[in-house]
């Protein structure tokens, strides 16, 4: 069971947080300007890194959303912050 | 009568039964030492060849020695004898035995075995057919019987537990870490496997300190209880996992085991080691034992395992067992492998036969034929490192002792004493001065191995199993293990994996470290399923949500079900739902039904930007609404799928609440706060979920305004005061009430929402006021009756995970909305704009059949069927005195009128497509 | 293409004879060249399941024996080890029916084609309703099935309990037994044994199996993918598959793509072995978790993935306890048992829950992924359809609804928003 750090309440069981996005995302608008293609990208394309990467998790607990910097090998978690004041 | 128990046998006061004959034991006794004090030697059978076995091992590692035990007419499976604690009355079977150990009819499968190598089954029962032969293969195979009336309770508890330092192991190393952190002012956990503390001190006898080892060990535990450490025998540290949490397995005497969820900020693994077996001819027979579990019987239960006892070994660490064994009475013959052998002893011996099939009689040793009853085996330690492999650890080989020891320790691991390779009582206790002798030459196996030599014993992987896979290239240890079962028995190759993956190693001319080991992984000995599990079972697995008018409907005589995780009246009256439900829907279009909608979702968004978020996470635009008016629209998902649909109530420019399904609210929160969060200014809009707080109860049907006036709400029912999707606040008990009028019904409706305080009294109010109105009250499948007879959607089950809104004919907002909403994009895909999208529409059939649900609609193409759509909801309409039915099916918008076929499990049914709305489609009855 | 004899047969007279002579005379399962050859005309990344059996189809449907699989570790060592070995065909839309049941056909006769005992036992599989409205949901499978000409039923309460006697029907249990969707025909096999069939096939044929070799990179030439860099030398290829499952978005990433996969663990947990106490494949709806024993008389148990995204093959202790509660839910009695072995297996996991098999953004690359949690049932229909692509450069008629442009149509095959139930 993992141990993440909440930047609101501290570290926690992983039961308590959900996993919402590779960090980095930007939803292309307006919808009539943008081509199925990116479209499809920014619903669909992850690059799901082996190794470190950024992502933005919920922790439900209290429902706040913060970024999250692991490793999708080791577990290790290098460092959680919220999004805003950071530069999610 | 070969192995017996010494000194008195005054205390054998406990009672058993082993294959249905009668022996006594002592408190202290496994079921195998009492066993063994019994004399017994053939304690079961191996998993394929059924050949006899006897107990080899005194702990986890024990291959052999499984049992059915039934205790107060209760069978547990599969119980390791040797660490099974003796109680007075059990009955204990041997496994894979028919009828019983000593004489098992299947027996003769040994004399096959030249035909029955490893993996046989992959070369053969290919003809005729599998099927043939599996039936008898898995009669065969397996090992205990389950009990089908033992149905344990789910009453496992699981504990969350921090601490410093937990030090996993409760010898002298594990008990020096212990002490040293506590002395240090670190909070301590100490969890040892066995009952006892004292480990190795148990059985060795050693001086610490100047005092006796064991006396040491207790002294030391009884320090740490004193300074309020946790000292926890009989528990099972059986996993590590990610960011230092360890997995405790507990047994509790007198009570349920327990597993513990440690938390540590260090771990120390000292888990000692394990002695491996020798490999030679017909080691496997009854009698032949690890030469370190002869020690512990004798030194802990007074079982002297031999009269005449061989001892053969490959170092010096078996001399002292030698010892002990005389000073008890035996008479020990030193068989060494090695050339320097002690004085007295063989010198490089050679185990070449062994003599007894069912329990051993003479052992030849280099040509020379010696008289025995029992054959031990000291073939050197291999240390525990399964805790620190399972956390990720590395290993090297050390030459030296001939073992795999951690490579370094990891942040937050460590492992000491024996389960690191250090074997000296002074080295581990970090005294200086001589250390305990432990001189080993491997004595591993060779190519030219003659006989059968078993390498993996419970699963019979013998060496010539190993050379076959080399041969056919299943070199790879992982290949070796799964192609032969070496280590996959339920003692997880905790005497095999070593000698097996050594055995490949000579086979292939690899060095050991080449050839590797398997990966280790939870747990290190088997589990109960229950202890994984916890109490998660009945009403604590996925718990139901409950209506704080639960007990009301009851006493109404509510049938509850559950719907979206609520549970909720289905109808009200007997047993009969169809009658009940029909009477329900009756009265709620002729007078007036009162129904609660408590789980509707009522969730608040609040502040200067609420109407930007609703409207953003809404396919209609909502922010447009005047305060007080009330709008019906969808939720759509990025995908632009229908995720729910609900109405929402504009309470002011600032003040929205969203009401959306029962199973939905949730999932609604979590997406209006991504959202939020995500493209909002945070302070400038909050989400609040105020479902519990509230209650709301529903008044639909004709009289439904005269019962709402009769309650005195302080509201204006006037139509025009109150029109259809308005609401108003009044108060209810001096309490705040608002009246919305929505429908799901397609009658004049009503839904009174009250703090859930005021919930009985709201209900028992409305059963006044509808007494003279003959109104009563309705479950939810009277509910989804008459919403429909209207050819009102429910979202998930008229709707499926393609469904868009212009698939429902509401594609307004997809042509002239301007602004961004959820899932816009995805309404102008190719698939999206589809013209062969399936429809939401009515069926209408002939006749009084109704149309099963889950039918499909079927044409055919080139002769082959094809489904079109299928039924979603299918009802006896009361009302119009017909069946009805909605479905989804391709076109429908553009096939009304159409007659097309439909299937159900081989029956043909035949209906209209028609307008989803059965029943008064100009709407009049809304304001009737 | 005919399978040459080169290897020796396996039958129940060989292994008399060869015991006879204390089993000297058996041979390689499959060769293991050192190191690749400079060039082949094919070469399939990842020596799973499915790279194994596209080799074999390579060869046999295509006559192509210039071949190569390359994998990292050692063969069959990933999701095709680690699954919990059901094949079942029991899907909602016709393009995963015609995948799924081609491939079910194709394991009846794999024994016996493959001359290697794959185990496959049809005993059935049954998925448990508990409500009405899931019994509606259960009735739209079964037509959508039917419809389909594959074999499936609607179960009532009592067949389910026919099948499978120790479950849970007091009125106690949370999830009470209403019926559900029976497929008689699925079943489950030897998992290892489907790897090493294919790879003893396929090296027959003249197929090279690269064990402990690494891709590490793609030649590249004017855009076009002409081979593949491994730790074992350059080698080129007229077509390269990547079928390497949870690690595809990392050799996509290699070629300079993305892939709408994300990587997630998936558990499973065997029991101690008793004698046979269970005699179909079980699943619940409301538990999401299924088990079945094993011929060694082990329960084998599995559920939902772990949620976190992770490459890590590690079990953890919620999952566990979500899944084997789920589990005892079911079968109380199984209570008495023990947990003897657990492992995870890293699931390429896609938006849909469909495989994707196609053309990469890169030609002459190409896809043989996203399987998630249920490749190891399609192996065979997996390999050929991959095979054809690999061979002709064009679609099979049943991989074409799972190329990857479907995410940019939005034409997905998604079973569970079909039948709400997840594959």
């Amino acid at each position: 069971m993992q141990l993440f750090s909440c930047p609101f309440c501290g570290p926690r069981d992983e039961t308590e947080f959900l996993f919402a996005a590779e960090a980095g995302k930007v939803r292309p608008e307006p919808a009539p300007e943008v081509s199925a293609a990116d479209w499809s990208k920014y619903l669909h394309r992850v690059s799901n890194p082996r190794g470190a990467t950024r992502e933005i998790w919920v922790h439900q607990t209290c429902g706040e959303y913060f970024l999250m910097e692991r490793n999708t090998v080791s577990h290790v978690v290098a460092n959680t912050q919220p999004l805003r004041g950071g530069e999610a | 009568m070969t192995s017996h128990r010494i000194g008195s046998i005054a205390s054998e006061t406990l009672r058993f039964t082993f294959d249905g004959t009668r022996y006594h034991g002592r408190a202290d006794d496994t079921i195998a030492s009492a066993l063994l004090a019994n004399g017994v030697r053939v304690v079961g059978r191996s998993f394929k060849y059924h050949r006899p076995r006897g107990i080899m091992g005194y702990g986890v590692e024990e291959p052999n020695a499984l049992v059915d035990v039934t205790l107060n007419g209760v069978t547990t499976p599969n119980l390791r004898a040797t660490t099974e604690q003796l109680v007075d009355g059990m009955a204990v079977q041997s496994v894979n035995a028919s009828p019983v150990a000593a004489s098992d009819r299947n027996g003769f499968i040994d004399r096959f075995a030249q035909f029955l190598p490893a993996g046989f089954y992959y070369k053969t029962f290919i003809w005729p057919d599998w099927h043939r032969f599996e039936p008898s293969i898995r009669a065969m195979a397996g090992l205990g019987r389950l009990d089908p009336a033992n149905e344990p309770p789910a009453n496992n508890p699981q504990i969350a537990a921090f601490c410093d330092v937990l030090v996993i192991g409760g010898g002298p190393a594990g008990l020096r870490a212990a002490d040293q952190a506590s002395k240090a002012g670190k909070s301590v956990m100490l969890v040892e496997d066995g009952r006892e503390v004292g480990g190795s001190l148990l059985s060795r006898s050693a001086e610490i300190n100047g005092q006796p080892g064991l006396e040491w060990a207790l002294q030391v535990a009884a320090a740490l209880q004193a300074a309020g450490q946790r000292v926890m025998t009989d528990t099972t540290a059986y996993g590590v996992y990610d960011h230092n949490l360890v997995a405790l397995w507990q047994r509790r005497p007198g009570q349920s085991d327990a597993q513990w969820r440690v938390r540590a900020k260090e771990i120390v693994v000292a888990a000692g080691a394990i002695e491996r077996p020798l490999i030679f001819p017909d080691n496997d027979r009854p009698g032949i034992m690890l030469s370190d579990a002869a020690l512990s019987y004798l030194a802990r239960h007074n079982v002297l395992v031999g009269r005449q006892v061989v001892l053969a070994t490959n170092n010096d660490r078996a001399y002292s067992v030698a010892d002990a064994l005389r000073r008890a009475g035996a008479q020990v013959t030193v068989a060494d492998l090695r050339s320097g052998a002690r004085e007295g002893a063989v010198a490089n011996a050679r185990i070449e036969a062994v003599h007894g099939a069912k329990g051993v009689e003479a052992v030849t040793i280099s040509g020379k034929r010696i008289t025995a009853d029992c054959l031990l085996m000291a073939g050197g330690l291999t240390p525990s490192v399964h805790l620190h492999c399972q956390a990720g650890g590395k290993l090297r080989y050390d030459e030296t002792i001939a073992a795999f020891v951690p490579h370094e320790n990891l942040p937050g691991l460590k492992v000491v004493g024996a389960a690191a390779g250090q074997y000296s009582l002074n080295e581990i206790l970090g005294v200086g001065g001589e250390a305990h002798p432990y001189a080993i030459a491997p004595a591993w196996p060779q190519r030219d191995a003659k006989g059968r030599q078993w390498v993996d014993f419970q699963n019979d992987v013998t060496v010539k199993d190993i050379a076959l896979a080399e041969r056919e290239n299943f070199r790879s240890v992982e290949h070796l293990k799964r192609y032969t079962t070496l280590g996959m028995a339920t003692d997880q190759g905790k005497t095999s994996n070593m000698n097996g993956l050594a055995t490949m190693a000579a086979l292939t001319g690899q060095t050991i470290p080449q050839t590797g080991t398997t990966t280790y992984r939870p747990p290190f000995v088997p589990v109960p399923f229950g202890v994984v599990a916890g109490r998660r079972r009945g009403e604590f697995f996925n718990p139901v949500r409950r209506l704080v008018l639960e007990r009301e409907h009851r006493q109404s005589g509510a049938n509850f079900r559950e719907y979206g995780g609520w549970l909720r009246p289905a109808w009200f009256g007997g047993a009969n739902g169809p009658a009940n439900i029909r009477r329900e829907a009756m009265a709620a279009r002729t007078t007036v039904g009162i129904l609660d909608g408590s789980p509707l979702g009522k969730i608040e968004v609040i502040g200067p930007d609420a109407g930007a978020l609703v409207d953003y996470n809404s396919y209609n635009t909502l922010s447009n609404l005047k305060p007080g008016r009330i709008r019906y629209g969808f939720m759509l998902t990025e995908s632009g799928v229908i995720y729910d649909d609900g109405v929402t109530s504009k309470v002011s420019d600032e003040h929205y609440v969203v009401s959306c399904s029962s199973g939905h609210v949730a999932g609604v929160v979590a997406r209006l706060e991504e959202w939020r969060q995500d493209r909002f200014d945070p302070s400038r809009v909050f989400v609040h979920n105020s479902t519990p707080q509230w209650a709301t109860l529903t008044a639909s049907g004709p009289k439904a305004k005269d019962l709402v006036t009769a309650l005195g709400l302080g509201v204006d029912l006037n139509d025009a005061a109150l029109p259809h999707m308005a609401f108003a606040d009044g108060s209810f008990d001096g309490a705040p009430a608002r009246v919305s009028r929505v429908s799901f019904t397609g009658d004049r409706s009503y839904e009174i929402t009250v703090p859930s305080t005021k919930a009985a009294a709201l209900l028992a109010a409305m059963g006044e006021a509808g007494k003279p109105l003959d109104a009563v009250l309705m479950g939810s499948e009277a509910l989804l009756l008459l919403r429909a007879e209207k050819g009102y959607v429910i979202a998930g089950k008229d709707t499926d995970g393609t469904t868009m809104p212009h698939d429902l004919g509401v594609a307004g907002p997809m042509q002239k909305r301007q602004n961004e909403y959820v899932g816009r994009r995805s309404l102008f895909t190719e698939n999206a704009q589809r013209t062969d999208r399936q429809h939401f529409i009515g069926l209408t059939v002939e006749g009084e059949q109704m149309l099963p649900v889950g039918a499909h609609g079927v044409e055919r193409v080139n002769k082959k069927r094809r489904s079109i759509g299928f039924v979603t909801s299918s009802y006896n309409s009361p009302t119009l005195n017909r069946p009805i039915a909605l479905g989804l099916i391709e076109r429908g918008m553009e096939r009304k009128g159409e007659v097309i076929d439909l299937v159900h499990l081989g029956q043909t049914f035949r209906a209209r497509i028609s307008d989803p709305c059965a029943l008064d489609p100009d709407g009049a009855r809304l304001n009737a | 293409m005919q399978p040459p004899r080169n290897n020796k047969r396996y039958s129940a007279w060989s292994l008399f004879r060869e015991g006879l002579r204390g089993h000297s005379g058996w041979e390689e399962a499959w060769r293991s060249p050192p190191g690749p050859k400079s060039s082949y005309d094919a070469v399939i990344i990842g020596g799973g399941g499915q790279g194994l059996a596209t080799a074999y189809y390579l060869a046999k449907n295509h006559g192509m024996t210039k071949v190569a699989v390359i994998e990292k570790g050692w063969i069959g060592g990933g999701n095709t080890g680690r699954n919990t070995s059901t094949i079942r065909s029991n899907y909602f839309y016709p393009e995963s029916v015609a995948l799924y049941d081609y491939s079910l056909k194709l394991y009846e006769t794999l024994g016996k084609e493959l001359n290697y005992n794959i185990m496959f036992s049809q005993r059935g599989v049954v998925t448990v309703a508990h409500s009405d409205a899931e019994m509606e949901i259960a009735a739209r499978i079964v037509n959508a099935m039917q419809i389909n000409d594959t074999d499936a039923e609607l179960f009532t309460r009592e067949q389910v309990l026919a099948k499978a006697p120790l479950l849970n029907s007091g009125d106690a249990a949370r999830y009470p037994i209403f019926g559900g969707v029976w497929q008689g025909r699925a079943g489950v096999a030897r998992h290892d044994a489907v790897a090493w069939g294919y790879a003893r096939a396929a090296s027959a044929y003249g197929v090279d199996i690269i064990e402990r070799c690494e891709v590490t990179g793609f030649l590249m030439e004017n855009g076009r993918c002409v081979g593949v860099e491994t730790s074992k030398g350059d080698v080129r290829a007229g077509a390269v598959g990547i079928a390497t499952a949870g690690n595809s978005g990392v050799v996509a990433g290699m070629a300079g793509f993305n892939l709408p996969i994300k990587s997630y663990s998936l558990q499973a947990m065997v029991s101690e072995p008793v004698k046979p106490c269970l005699d179909t494949v079980v699943l619940y709806l409301g538990t999401g978790t299924y088990m079945f024993q094993s011929d060694k008389g082990e329960i084998v148990v599995g559920g939902g993935i772990d949620r976190i995204p992770s490459y890590a093959q590690r079990g953890n202790p919620p999952v566990q306890a979500i899944v084997l509660s789920g589990m005892l839910e079911m079968f109380p009695s199984f209570g008495q048992l023990k947990m003897l072995r657990q492992w995870a297996g890293v699931v390429d996991v896609v938006p849909d829950s469909s495989p994707i098999i196609g053309p990469s953004p890169v030609p002459g690359l190409y896809l043989n992924c996203g399987w998630g949690t249920g490749g190891f049932k399609a192996i065979p229909a997996g390999g050929v359809v991959f095979a054809h692509l690999l061979a002709t450069g064009e679609h099979h008629d049943i991989s074409r609804p799972f190329d990857l442009d479907r995410f940019r149509t939005g034409r997905l095959v998604d079973e569970a928003a079909g039948s709400g139930i997840a594959h």
